[in-house]
């Protein structure tokens, strides 16, 4: 320790030779990372950006040799093969990811109000059903789904899809909420029933208005686990009811599909949960942060 | 299952605190009890219909025992039961420790590690169906983007990547990690950052930096955090679809599916829903311990840094 206490000169060397090797590193590991994460994306522009459909996209190139928008504006003018109905299959998705968000907030934010804030007894009973869904993989359960759709009449239905995913993000919804909602005091939901404040009262006008940054996690939460969502969107509809995360499905069916435009679909449609995310950072940062230290 | 305790709540008896007669204490009576249980009725009819009635018909559906003679027999069944094995296992623990390694990276203090975390997030938002077809086509043969860097920077002609059973499981796995990397990270730098300065300072003055404060100071704090998410991981990645159906898609010749494509390719390619069923089901056996384990951290575990 003494020695590092009073650093002679080659200590004082060998420390800055240490901190030159650690910058170097970590500018190498930098672009290492760079390259890893953008590749796919980069060859998401590259397919997107061909100009001719068919299967000279793929061939060998590195660059856009002879970039043009004309599979964008395929995809925006409705031309392209399987694209016919990309705003059809957009405001498919729009209409998934939407009402699953809302009812998995709506669902979520009810029942952990009811076990959080009242102490319903036997709440432990929610709690538990919440993890076990949370532990079963929503992928592991398709077939039964298929089945029972048919039996609620939902076959081929855009609820159907939306009954699955908020069954899938309710569990995590309620989870965080539970989390988030013992940290805000409980005096101030006496004090509104001194004042007369009815239980609904309570929830729209305190618990609410309070909770809004985790509620913003869980709307986001249930808005991607939809947006991502292509294994329920492929067995629960059909191309009648085609989003476009089933528009990728053509992959091994027809290698011929223009693929321009079918990726340049795919960048569109990666723009609104960007929007989104970046609208909201704040709360996501906020939450992911009690997320981590508590759960 | 020590269960009867309020799950979570009873985590935090300090926050959560009231005096004596608040709302949180009493019995709940009268219209209280009836608006409680009109809220709580949602999700429990939720539960009801949408896991607890097709959880039940999977059990039946999967019930014979002679389906499991059936998927034994199937030598694709026996080589998809490895692939998976192999794929959560690799992916979940290399993800994972890798996701710890560079939480540690990206709070070093510099304008641009501080900038590289926005590409390097980008995978996360990107949805997972175009991420995987992205790619397969980079890796589609001579004609792909991998292929074709190869030839221009290193002059060798790539692998066809889809005729290797390696080389293809390796992609699915390299894909997935790709997906999912940026999350944990994420929420290790949440982690990180909660971890108070002076113990770090503590730790200096003690001697520990560098591999030893890590091995020593961080990690031990980030333990509990470590396992849960480890744990949550693999349920995920034991379930995950996409990745395998659209990268490799089970190529070469279907040596490469798990046991999620397996079950969707029995039941809806080659119309045996029971056999898929039963091939889904067989995963239960590791599934449960693991949601168990899972349960009773999220339940009793004090994770307090």
């Amino acid at each position: 320790m003494s020695a590092a206490a009073l650093p002679g000169r080659p200590a004082r060397r060998r420390y800055r030779l240490r901190r030159t090797v650690v910058e170097a590193g970590s500018i190498g590991l930098g672009i290492a990372l760079l390259i890893w994460s953008l590749l796919p994306v980069y060859n998401m522009f590259l397919v997107a950006l061909d100009p001719e459909e068919g299967e000279i996209e793929f061939d060998g190139n590195i660059w856009p040799s002879d970039p043009s928008l004309d599979g964008f504006r395929d995809v925006v003018t409705q031309e392209a093969r399987y694209l016919e109905d990309f705003w059809h299959q957009l405001g498919n998705s729009l209409y998934i990811g939407l009402f699953t968000m809302a009812l998995t907030v709506l669902v979520g934010s009810l029942a952990s109000f009811a076990v959080g804030r009242m102490r319903l007894s036997k709440a432990s009973l929610l709690t538990n059903a919440a993890l076990l869904t949370y532990a079963i993989p929503a992928s592991l359960l398709i077939v039964p789904y298929y089945a029972i759709m048919h039996t609620y009449g939902l076959s081929d239905n855009l609820w159907a899809v939306i009954a699955a995913q908020v069954t899938f993000a309710t569990p995590f919804a309620v989870l965080i909420l539970q989390l988030y909602s013992n940290l805000v005091p409980f005096e101030f939901d006496d004090a509104a029933r001194v004042d007369g404040a009815s239980v609904p009262q309570i929830y729209l006008r305190i618990y609410l208005p309070l909770m809004t940054p985790a509620l913003a996690v869980v709307a986001i939460y249930a808005l991607l686990l939809a947006w991502n969502d292509y294994l329920y969107q492929a067995v629960l509809l059909s191309v009648r009811n085609m989003t476009v995360s089933m528009t990728q499905g053509q992959l091994f069916e027809d290698v011929d599909a223009p693929w321009n435009a079918m990726m340049a679909a795919g960048i569109l449609y990666m723009l609104p949960p960007v929007a989104l995310l970046f609208a909201l950072r704040r709360y996501v940062v906020a939450s992911l942060t009690i997320a981590s230290v508590k759960g | 299952m020590s269960s009867t305790q309020p799950v979570l709540t009873a985590r935090y008896p300090a926050t959560a605190k009231g005096p004596g007669g608040s709302l949180g204490r009493r019995r709940l009576r009268g219209p209280e009890l009836r608006w409680a249980i009109a809220f709580v009725l949602p999700y429990a009819a939720l539960f009801l219909a949408f896991v607890v009635y097709p959880f039940g018909y999977a059990l039946w559906m999967a019930g014979r025992p002679a389906l499991y003679a059936e998927l034994m027999s199937d030598p694709l069944y026996l080589s998809t039961v490895v692939n998976t094995v192999l794929f959560v296992a690799v992916g979940v623990n290399v993800k994972m420790f890798l996701a710890l390694l560079l939480s540690g990276f990206f709070l070093r203090r510099r304008w641009w590690i501080k900038a590289l975390l926005v590409p390097f997030i980008l995978p996360w938002l990107i949805a997972t169906a175009q991420a995987c077809v992205s790619f397969h086509w980079m890796l589609i043969d001579q004609r792909g983007l991998l292929d074709g860097l190869l030839s221009a920077l290193f002059g060798i002609d790539g692998p066809i990547w889809f005729n290797d059973r390696g080389l293809a499981f390796g992609w699915n796995v390299a894909a997935y990690i790709w997906k999912w990397l940026p999350f944990w990270t994420v929420i290790f730098i949440a982690a990180r950052m909660t971890i108070p300065r002076d113990v770090y300072d503590a730790a200096e003055v003690d001697g520990a930096t560098g591999v030893r404060r890590f091995a020593h100071v961080t990690f031990p704090l980030l333990a509990n955090l470590y396992l849960i998410c480890t744990l949550v991981s693999t349920l995920w990645m034991l379930g995950d679809f996409t990745t395998v159906y659209l990268v490799s898609g089970g190529a070469p010749a279907l040596s490469t599916e798990v046991l999620a494509t397996l079950g969707y390719h029995y039941a809806f390619e080659t119309a045996k829903p029971a056999l898929g069923m039963a091939a889904v089901m067989s995963a239960l056996p590791v599934l449960i311990p693991v949601a168990i384990v899972l349960m009773r951290r999220l339940q009793t575990n004090e994770v307090q840094l």
